[in-house]
């Protein structure tokens, strides 16, 4: 069953903590992620009210180097990116059952890696 | 309550993210794959607020820290960390980390290559030789004892009343313009101290506890809790509240993430809060959408109020603040129909000079909506509530007569005895003049004061080094304050090597208590308390043998921090529970938990929240709200024409606890360069790109930054990050790590404050801006070559 790590963007504060969480636990050396974030905005939409009046999204991107924390996960913990998340709108799983979580109220992104 | 209900483990909400397999019910320390796991709840150091986030330290067979992962057993952070902690491993095994005791001539002071490694107790003999020396000839008034912000070392009062014996601790930053003005403001008009947000963080089911209501509004007022999680708030309970549908105003010069979901945002005037305030108090008792009950029962003074707001109508204060008038109308409604609704008030309200008004105005929106006290609403602490460490051991250590003598107490009473603290303008005063007395000895008490907490810092560093004969720094790093002017450095533990408590919100208003553990030994460090104790009974044997008479560091800690004395037994046993929930009780002014009498009502003259201050009043300020323009601004249209723009600073970022951090590679990755924040129209009309290095300059002074152009400020505002230096660059002076290159406090002044010595305008002052062709980009590579390898 394929596993990949579901995000519900709109919560993503872009702290931070998922990308030197996965630093950390993969000993990666500088320059190098395991999950990285992207930034768009902040700006301001001339045609939308608050509160979506301003755009200021933050979306971590999954690299080649990610895992899914294999050695965590095999245990059953959470990769360390979930575990740590501050917004706590990171999950991990089937994507199947992931997929359910998509309800249509709030931004959710879905990344799946290679197996 | 008996002590074990006190201090009773807490319960804990497993949040649907993590694990089945998880560690939650797992005790204080256990063994997991070969390797000791270690809970505990740090404060301090690395610097930060006392939240008491939980932490699982894993060490191997051979004692060293192999990693660090949350802890989701404590009950507001479940398992969460930020990356200051998880990257705690890269600062605790630093190679720029300072293991040991170490001298200097007085006359190398400012050359980093002049130390010598000492012992503890050379140390001591030195340091007990020149407190005799300089005592006998200049008494202990003499000794200043420079306070911080965030760490314990920081708001470590001991180390001035008990260990060094003066009434001189001092936080240098003018004004004190950092939580104590709203302490102070919250005291003298409602008799308690800090009101947070009631994030149910003391309730065992927290959100869902049956005792809470969920905050249906929030008002975030110039702060950015989730970059600081300010004075110990764990600012993701933000995000929990919002998850489960709280809904947001934002009041802030700068667009944040919080405004940017906000269902108002008031991007206003830096500076101009007081005038909103007032124009939202107007319209809610204009529009009759007060609590008629909670004034009539519990507030002083509401006719007097209402009159003076009626001076500020919306309209007048949308031209002041540069908002639409509207949006005040939508904000004063919104917060009024909250129910419950609450306020998240910031460092903005210190960092003006008429910050107490501005905090004024925001206590009495809390109260004529009748949240003070309610679930949801904002959590009061009970009578017995305080800085536990302010004024211990104080009349014993420094005594009455030493007190009489601090420097400010006569100016400004208001400012020193509520925080016991010199009046921070009048020390810099004193160091530069000799008036009213030399200042001759110093310490660095978890303090960077040139980096960080000193405005013109330039002048700071060259009283300090002019005026001290000696002085002592105590920190896990070398820094350009110790640099500068230290003749001693002493090797401070971090979290993961000390026992010690937290208490979140620095005691006042306490949600969680938490215990540190230590988990690993590093190099020949001690701790505050231990020092404290060690070097008090050094330089003061008769005093701490025969009065104070601990029986050892940790009794000294454990009868500060909990009020026993069991020779560590009791920390230990309670300790064991890592992080407990503080009993609480909602509307406690009915039940006579307010006051020491145990009568109803608040601890003020009246018995009520004083919405006209007799205590203002008696130390000759308006009793009242007033809006003041801010001194530096368009007040003054001369100073705006080389001036034009509106200067804010110090947004804290995620990579950073202020000064602290630069040298972990992972956090400076981050935020590599010191930026300044400017508006697309504004950068074009200047010509400065994205990216280039900017130099701002103010009557005071100027610094270099690197420009972030960005919506994120109006066109009116740029915004410069603070506490910078630069750990890879040369130390010795005249560089000093690049110490004064691009600090932005070099343009903010000393000496512009309120009435009552509090407040300044760090957040609401001027600039000019010009691009430069230079480029101070930091190498990356060299930052990872310094720092990265860890020993």
């Amino acid at each position: 069953m394929t596993k990949g790590i579901l995000i519900n963007y709109d919560y993503c504060t872009g702290c931070h903590s998922c990308e030197v969480a996965c630093k950390k636990t993969l000993g990666l050396p500088e320059g190098e992620f395991g999950i990285k974030l992207t930034e768009v905005g902040p700006y301001e939409y001339t045609d939308k009210p608050a509160p979506d009046h301003w755009e200021w999204t933050w979306l971590p991107v999954i690299t080649k180097a990610c895992d899914l924390c294999m050695g965590r996960t095999t245990k059953g913990k959470m990769p360390s990116c979930v575990q740590h998340c501050q917004a706590w709108c990171m999950y991990y799983g089937d994507v199947e059952d992931l997929a359910k979580k998509m309800d249509g109220k709030t931004r959710w992104a879905l990344l799946a890696t290679r197996e | 309550m008996s002590e074990d209900d006190f201090f009773k483990k807490a319960s804990v909400v497993k949040l649907d993210t993590l694990s089945d397999v998880n560690d939650i019910g797992k005790p204080w320390r256990y063994e997991e794959d070969g390797m000791t796991v270690t809970r505990t709840s740090p404060w301090s150091p690395p610097g930060c607020h006392p939240v008491g986030c939980g932490l699982k330290l894993y060490v191997d067979a051979e004692g060293r820290l192999e990693r660090v992962e949350g802890d989701e057993n404590n009950p507001v952070t479940q398992g969460r960390l930020c990356p200051r902690c998880i990257a705690l491993k890269d600062y605790i095994y630093n190679p720029a980390r300072l293991l040991h005791p170490m001298k200097r001539d007085p006359k190398d002071r400012g050359n980093a290559d002049a130390w010598e490694t000492i012992t503890w107790d050379e140390a001591f003999d030195i340091i007990k030789a020149e407190y005799d020396r300089i005592t006998a000839q200049y008494g202990r008034e003499s000794i200043v004892v420079f306070a911080g912000t965030g760490r314990e070392g920081g708001t470590f009062f001991p180390f001035g009343s008990m260990c060094f014996g003066t009434p001189n601790f001092c936080y240098t930053q003018s004004g004190y313009a950092c939580y104590t003005p709203r302490l102070a403001a919250i005291a003298y008009i409602g008799g308690t101290t800090y009101p947070e947000w009631d994030y149910a963080g003391a309730l065992p089911g927290r959100w869902d506890d049956p005792r809470y209501d969920l905050t249906e509004v929030l008002l975030i007022w110039g702060k950015a809790p989730l970059e600081s999680s300010p004075d110990g708030f764990f600012g993701h309970a933000v995000i929990d509240a919002m998850r489960r549908g709280t809904r947001l105003i934002v009041i802030d010069p700068r667009v944040t993430w919080l405004s940017s979901r906000a269902d108002i945002f008031l991007q206003l005037r830096a500076g101009t809060d007081t005038a909103l305030g007032m124009a939202m108090l107007d319209i809610i008792i204009s529009e009759d959408l007060y609590d008629h009950d909670f004034v009539s029962y519990w507030c002083y003074g509401f006719d007097e109020l209402a009159e003076r707001c009626s001076t500020m109508p919306p309209e007048k204060a949308a031209t002041i603040c540069d908002v639409p008038v509207e949006d005040i109308y939508a904000a004063a409604r919104m917060y009024a129909a909250g129910n419950p609704a609450a306020i998240q008030w910031g460092l903005s309200a210190d960092q003006k000079t008429n910050g107490m008004q501005h905090a004024q105005v925001i206590v009495s929106l809390m109260a004529i909506t009748g949240n003070l006290d309610a679930p949801g609403g904002q959590l009061l602490p009970n009578s017995s509530a305080g800085h536990n460490e302010v004024g211990f051991g104080f009349d014993k250590g420094v005594g009455d007569d030493l007190l009489a003598k601090m420097v400010g107490l006569d100016q400004y009473p208001a400012y020193c005895m509520v925080i016991l603290n010199a009046q921070a303008d009048l020390m810099l005063k004193a160091l530069e003049t000799g008036e009213p007395y030399p200042i001759k000895m110093g310490f660095y008490a978890g303090n960077n004061l040139m980096s960080c907490t000193s405005m013109e810092p330039e002048r700071w560093h060259d009283a300090i080094v002019k005026s001290l004969e000696f002085c002592i720094g105590f920190d896990t790093f070398m820094n350009p304050s110790i640099e500068a002017s230290c003749d001693i450095f002493l090797p401070l533990k971090t979290v993961a090597e000390r026992d010690g408590t937290v208490f979140t919100h620095y005691a006042p208003c306490t949600v969680t208590a938490g215990f540190m553990h230590e988990a690993i030994t590093v190099g020949d460090c001690k701790t505050d308390y231990e020092l404290c104790y060690e070097l008090g009974r050094h330089l003061r044997p008769e005093l701490w043998d025969k009065e104070f008479n601990f029986r050892s560091a940790k009794e000294f800690m454990e009868a500060l921090r909990l009020g026993k004395r069991e020779e560590g037994r009791y920390f230990d046993k309670v300790a064991e529970n890592v992080v407990c929930q503080i009993p609480i009780e909602y509307y406690k002014y009915e039940k006579g938990l307010m006051r020491e009498d145990g009568t109803p009502g608040f601890a003020t003259p009246t018995g009520r929240i004083e919405l006209w201050s007799t205590a203002f009043h008696g130390f000759g300020e308006d009793p009242l709200p007033y809006y003041e323009e801010p001194q530096f601004g368009p007040a003054d249209p001369e100073l705006m024409e080389e001036y034009p723009l509106i200067l804010t600073t110090g947004a804290r970022t995620t990579a950073f606890f202020h000064s602290e951090h630069r040298q972990v590679p992972r956090l400076r990755a981050l935020n590599p360069d010191p930026i300044t924040e400017i508006n697309p129209v504004t950068a074009q009309k200047y010509g400065i790109a994205d990216g280039q290095w900017v130099r701002l300059s103010s009557p005071f002074g100027e610094c270099v930054q690197k420009a972030r152009v960005s919506e994120i400020v109006d066109e009116k505002t740029v915004h410069a990050q603070h506490a910078w230096w630069f750990p890879e660059e040369e130390g010795s002076e005249p560089n000093l790590y690049g110490n004064f290159r691009s600090n932005i406090n070099n343009l903010l002044p000393n000496f512009h404050f309120g009435k009552l010595g509090f407040g300044a305008p760090n957040k609401c002052f001027v600039c000019k801006i010009e691009p430069i062709e230079e480029s101070y980009d930091t190498d990356m590579t060299e930052v990872w070559d310094k720092f990265g390898k860890l020993v």
